[in-house]
């Protein structure tokens, strides 16, 4: 490997850590701790989305389904199972994984627009189950969710879980990035670009695109379980049709096919509205059209555009 | 025996037959061609031999296994490789990652390994990152292995598909017009490229419309029309055959030839 290309890799895993070390020192208050822990979790969801849809060019609208599992995984199984909150957040993420696993293989096989409306389908009925199964989640109003004890110490307050998160998310853009400089992901990135050439080469196309989702519905399920423990509670909301909606936003606005995308991507769209409510009514008209214009002259992705316009002014 | 054996293919599109009764057989270090005129079935038969369609009628054997009905990617696991005539590149990829997917039967595919960056994984990277680099410089590619291969031209990515087709060390290769769009210079070095991949024991099939590169290098031609088999030679007999000769050049050219 190649000087440049080594220092592509660690520098994005090691600007991400510094990043999360050194944020501390400049936020003022809780306010903006909850704000950069919400980043966090968020990108760490699109971290994995972008992992079957930048990186294997399979699209999903329904990732906030696995958000939702593994949210509603540290809700019910503590409460109606006994099962530790400790244990129920890998179980939550193993049951994501599962369930992609098994609605993958059928589904896998639809391309473009067709597997859309699928995934779609798929992510409208998890989140039905959360509405409608109100014995054991609450139905439409939700339930609270016990809080993360770690060998006698809890985890509550924005501070905590700004670690927690930073780290997790500096862990698996680590992962993420050891997968794409393998032959897993050289497998997932020409499935990408010709399925017929990955095919030909040896690479089981199919095999592929199940191993990119299974992989993002479990980075998804990490991700919700810990939007679940920090706020305390959870509702059919966090797993409904515009969470993933959002997800595939923050994907594509960050930048498809980047890790730093992916956390640019789920800041833009947490930190935006935040600061947009000096326009009260006109909120989210604004919003609206910022994202439209970023698509335009971003089109890439604000990562991958600037990226490029960056190292070509290069001499 | 024959590496690559196809029987009596058939196929139709719509109701059209593309390709009726075609048969041919490929042994060891030879360079077989296949030509004849446009939509006579060339890149249709490459498309059945390489799993891509499945035929009507037919079968097509490696090493006297029936594989006709096998995925893809298994075909890879027994031996053969195919190039594309409108490229299928990883544009996105660089140049030494694309030729780094045709190793992928030869690298060890645990996911978690992967994920952890474990030592095996990074000895493996290093490992096939330098026979990608061997096969870039084999193909004339040398010092591009960096470069995003969208940005590269043309003529450059029919050898990058060469030598990613070369990287999962197949017993059979197909080429589908590796000279298309090449100049003479470029055209020269392609037909040293498959003479020295043919010398290493490779069956060679290749559709190519150069005719100069077909007569030089190929052992035997394959003539197809129509969708049919017109004739099977070496260069001199395809060159004499008046049926041909008439396909090529019409009938009444073909009736002169068979008065000749």
């Amino acid at each position: 490997m190649t000087m440049q290309a080594l220092l592509r890799r660690h520098g994005v895993v090691l600007g991400l850590a510094v990043l999360v070390l050194v944020l501390p020192l400049v936020l003022p208050s809780n306010f903006y701790f909850r704000i950069a822990t919400l980043t966090f979790i968020f990108a760490l969801a699109v971290l994995g989305l972008n992992l079957v849809m930048g990186y294997a060019g399979q699209v999903s609208l329904g990732h906030g389904g696995f958000f939702g599992i593994g949210a509603y995984a540290v809700a019910v199984g503590p409460t109606h199972f006994g099962i530790p909150v400790w244990a129920a957040l890998p179980l939550g993420a193993l049951l994501a994984g599962l369930l992609a696993f098994l609605i993958g293989r059928p589904i896998l096989k639809l391309k473009g627009h067709y597997l859309a409306v699928a995934t779609l389908g798929m992510g409208i009925l998890i989140a039905m189950v959360f509405t409608n199964e109100a014995q054991f989640t609450g139905g439409p109003d939700g339930m609270s969710v016990p809080r993360l004890v770690l060998f006698g110490w809890s985890a509550r307050g924005p501070v905590t879980w700004y670690w927690i998160s930073g780290v997790s998310l500096v862990g698996a853009a680590w992962l993420a990035m050891n997968l794409i400089d393998s032959p897993t992901g050289r497998a997932f990135r020409a499935i990408h670009d010709s399925e017929p050439a990955s095919g030909v080469l040896g690479v089981n196309v199919a095999r592929y695109k199940l191993i990119a989702f299974v992989l993002s519905a479990v980075f998804a399920a990490v991700a919700g379980a810990y939007l679940a423990l920090y706020d305390g509670g959870v509702t059919p909301r966090t797993a409904e049709f515009l969470r993933s909606i959002e997800f595939v936003t923050m994907a594509v606005l960050g930048g498809l096919g980047s890790v730093i995308g992916s956390v640019v991507g789920a800041a833009f769209l947490t930190i935006l509205p935040q600061v947009l409510t000096v326009f009260h009514d006109y909120e989210h008209v604004v919003l609206g059209l910022l994202i439209i214009l970023f698509m335009m002259f971003l089109r890439d992705g604000i990562v991958p555009t600037l990226a490029r316009l960056i190292f070509r002014r290069r001499p | 025996m024959s590496l690559l054996s196809v029987r009596d293919i058939g196929i139709e599109f719509g109701g059209v037959t593309a390709l009726s009764g075609v048969s041919l057989d490929v042994g060891p270090a030879e360079i077989f061609a296949i030509i004849g005129p446009n939509g006579a079935g060339k890149t249709t038969l490459f498309n059945i031999i390489s799993g891509l369609y499945v035929p009507k009628k037919g079968r097509v054997e490696l090493r006297g296994e029936d594989v006709t009905r096998y995925p893809v990617h298994r075909l890879s696991e027994l031996g053969l490789s195919r190039t594309f005539q409108n490229l299928q590149i990883f544009f996105r990829m660089t140049a030494a990652e694309n030729v780094m997917v045709g190793r992928h039967l030869h690298e060890k595919r645990g996911v978690l390994p992967h994920l952890f960056a474990l030592p095996s994984t990074k000895k493996q990277n290093a490992e096939t990152r330098a026979k990608a680099e061997e096969l870039l410089a084999f193909v004339g590619l040398k010092g591009i292995s960096e470069q995003t291969a969208g940005n590269l031209p043309y003529g450059a990515l029919k050898r990058l598909e060469i030598a990613r087709a070369l990287a999962s060390e197949p017993e059979v290769l197909l080429l589908d017009e590796p000279a298309a769009g090449c100049n003479a210079v470029e055209t020269a070095e392609i037909d040293e490229i498959i003479q020295k991949i043919a010398a290493r024991g490779v069956a060679v099939v290749l559709v190519e419309h150069d005719m100069r590169l077909v007569m030089k290098i190929s052992h035997r031609i394959h003539v197809l029309e129509s969708g049919r088999t017109l004739a099977e030679g070496s260069a001199q007999e395809v060159r004499r055959n008046p049926k041909v000769i008439a396909a090529y050049l019409g009938k009444h050219a073909g009736e002169e030839a068979a008065h000749a």
